[in-house]
């Protein structure tokens, strides 16, 4: 019991982490319509920025913090100002190919600037344990926890509430009839694009605290996942995303732990089996919406 | 002097030219129809206004402005409003959400609360559903919807775009007694319309379009008459 209890919140660390990436997905496809490859590798950069602000500046660690979700901000920004406007009128194919480019140009960055060896990250965020119902919680997953439900609660008000947001949904509906509204198609996209990088520039943060260590392709494999956890949930739904994120983080330790030996190596691919086996029931995901539109 | 007024104006779409130099005027308080068949180029000339598409050449002057060299985003702004064909209403969003995001691009919160109780009081039934989402509202409604989203920006000219289509009979005339009675209340129409006769008893003037040019212009009642456009137009 005590370790079936212990593999859940493993999963919902993990599955807090890739929602909050999952997210960042599932609004850039639902503004632009486009799949941001690249959106994966903001976390390696997120968390390398960890490193040189903690490790070899020392910094303190809540400016160091603020600067790596601002570093990412920044990063969404240029790279959308940079790679995917010029291409908003080309074939999606091109605008995917791009973002193709974009993830390996940030891998190779990486290479070249920290090299291929994995970089350790000092316990930057140490918070004693907790008792939950009887089990040891590690304070660093609460932390996951509580920062992911506020986010969520956050972006959801934001959304619902705010004229910006609703500019957002209006974008994501329809762009024609929202430049008839007067809104600002391009700086909409933009804005999407700074708030998701800001939101995996969080998560990078989280992972950081949680496994300590960073490479060039950590992103990688970290965002594929969470862009099935963004099908998963359904493209463009943000609730869809939470979910999704949550559950592919549950199958992945689940299956991790319980598989019988040989299998639970392949922990990895297993979410992505039940990505197809969902995607065969319902190609819309867990919570898309099928566009009927009345004429 | 005109509201607006459009220049020998030429627009393509890729290397077919839908409009082949077109020039008219809507003066302050008119109500004017542009009346043609399928591909005639109406729809495009409403699309270039407002900015959806760029036109290759000619000028399109509002007030004293020019509108060819300006973002879609900010023409709402200077007094156009678009009621675009085939509604394009926000599906997924509530009536109340739809009409405050055609009050996009003004900020006094006071005045645009006044604005919806003006929208209210015009269309009772949008008040009844305004937490509807509007995906779920019929198709007339779906058009008081848009065109009540249109007048929250307070538009000195509005642009509609087949506002009939689709819609049974008794809507219709509805239809065109709001178009009517907005226009009393000040504002200018700019109507496109397939339904050239009920079109033609509410305008003040109207244009005749074949494929991207005007071929006839005058006063409404004359046009009613002619005895071309009863033949092309009216069915009779």
């Amino acid at each position: 019991m005590q370790q079936f209890i212990m593999t859940l919140i493993d999963g919902i660390n993990l599955g807090s982490v890739y929602a909050l990436v999952a997210l960042g997905y599932t609004m850039v496809y639902g503004i632009a319509k486009m799949l941001n490859f690249a959106h994966g590798d903001i976390i390696m950069v997120g968390a390398y920025t960890i490193v040189v602000f903690i490790t070899r500046l020392s910094i303190s660690v809540p400016l160091a913090m603020i600067l790596c979700v601002a570093f990412c901000a920044l990063l969404g920004f240029v790279v959308e100002k940079l790679a995917y406007k010029p291409l908003r009128h080309a074939t999606p194919l091109s605008v995917l190919i791009t973002a193709i480019g974009v993830s390996y140009l940030l891998q190779n960055l990486a290479l070249l600037i920290f090299g291929t060896n994995r970089q350790f990250i000092v316990r930057f965020i140490d918070v004693g344990n907790f008792n939950l119902f009887g089990v040891s919680v590690s304070g660093i997953s609460v932390i996951i926890w509580v920062t992911t439900i506020v986010i969520m609660i956050g972006l959801y008000t934001f959304i619902k509430k705010t004229k910006l947001g609703r500019a957002m949904l209006a974008v994501s509906e329809d762009k024609g009839a929202a430049q008839l509204m007067g809104i600002n198609v391009n700086r909409t996209i933009s804005i999407t694009f700074v708030i998701g990088s800001a939101l995996a520039g969080v998560a990078s943060i989280l992972y950081s605290a949680k496994y300590l260590n960073v490479d060039p392709y950590t992103g990688s494999l970290f965002g594929i996942k969470a862009f099935a956890a963004a099908v998963f949930g359904g493209i463009g739904s943000i609730p869809g995303a939470m979910i999704g994120g949550l559950l592919i983080g549950l199958i992945e330790a689940l299956t991790a732990s319980y598989l019988p030996f040989n299998l639970n190596a392949a922990s990895d691919g297993f979410a992505f089996v039940i990505l197809i086996i969902m995607l065969v029931l319902k190609p819309t995901g867990l919570l898309g919406k099928k566009n009927t539109e009345k004429v | 002097m005109a509201m607006l007024t459009i220049n020998d104006l030429h627009v393509y779409y890729g290397v077919i030219q839908a409009i082949k130099g077109i020039s008219f005027e809507v003066n302050e308080g008119e109500v004017i129809a542009l009346i043609g068949a399928n591909g005639a180029g109406k729809t495009t000339i409403l699309h270039t206004i407002t900015g959806l598409i760029a036109a290759r050449s000619g000028s399109i002057i509002f007030q004293g402005q020019k509108l060819t060299k300006t973002p879609a985003h900010r023409i709402v702004k200077m007094g156009i409003a678009h009621v675009p064909e085939g509604r394009r209403i926000f599906s997924h969003l509530t009536v109340y959400e739809n009409l405050q995001l055609g009050a996009y691009t003004r900020g006094d919160k006071a005045e645009i609360e006044a604005s919806l109780e003006t929208v209210y009081r015009r269309f009772p039934r949008l008040k009844e559903r305004k937490n509807q989402v509007a995906g779920t509202l019929s198709g007339g409604e779906q058009q008081m919807l848009a065109i009540g989203r249109a007048l929250m920006s307070r538009p000195k000219l509005i642009l509609m775009d087949e506002p009939s289509m689709g819609l049974s009979p008794i809507l219709v005339s509805e239809i065109f007694d709001i178009i009517k009675s907005i226009s009393e209340g000040g504002t200018t129409v700019l109507l496109v319309e397939q339904n050239a006769k009920k079109a033609l008893t509410i305008a003040d003037r109207a244009y005749v379009l074949e494929t991207g040019k005007i071929v006839l212009s005058g006063n409404a009642q004359d046009l009613i008459n002619d005895e071309s456009v009863k033949k092309a137009y009216l069915g009779e």
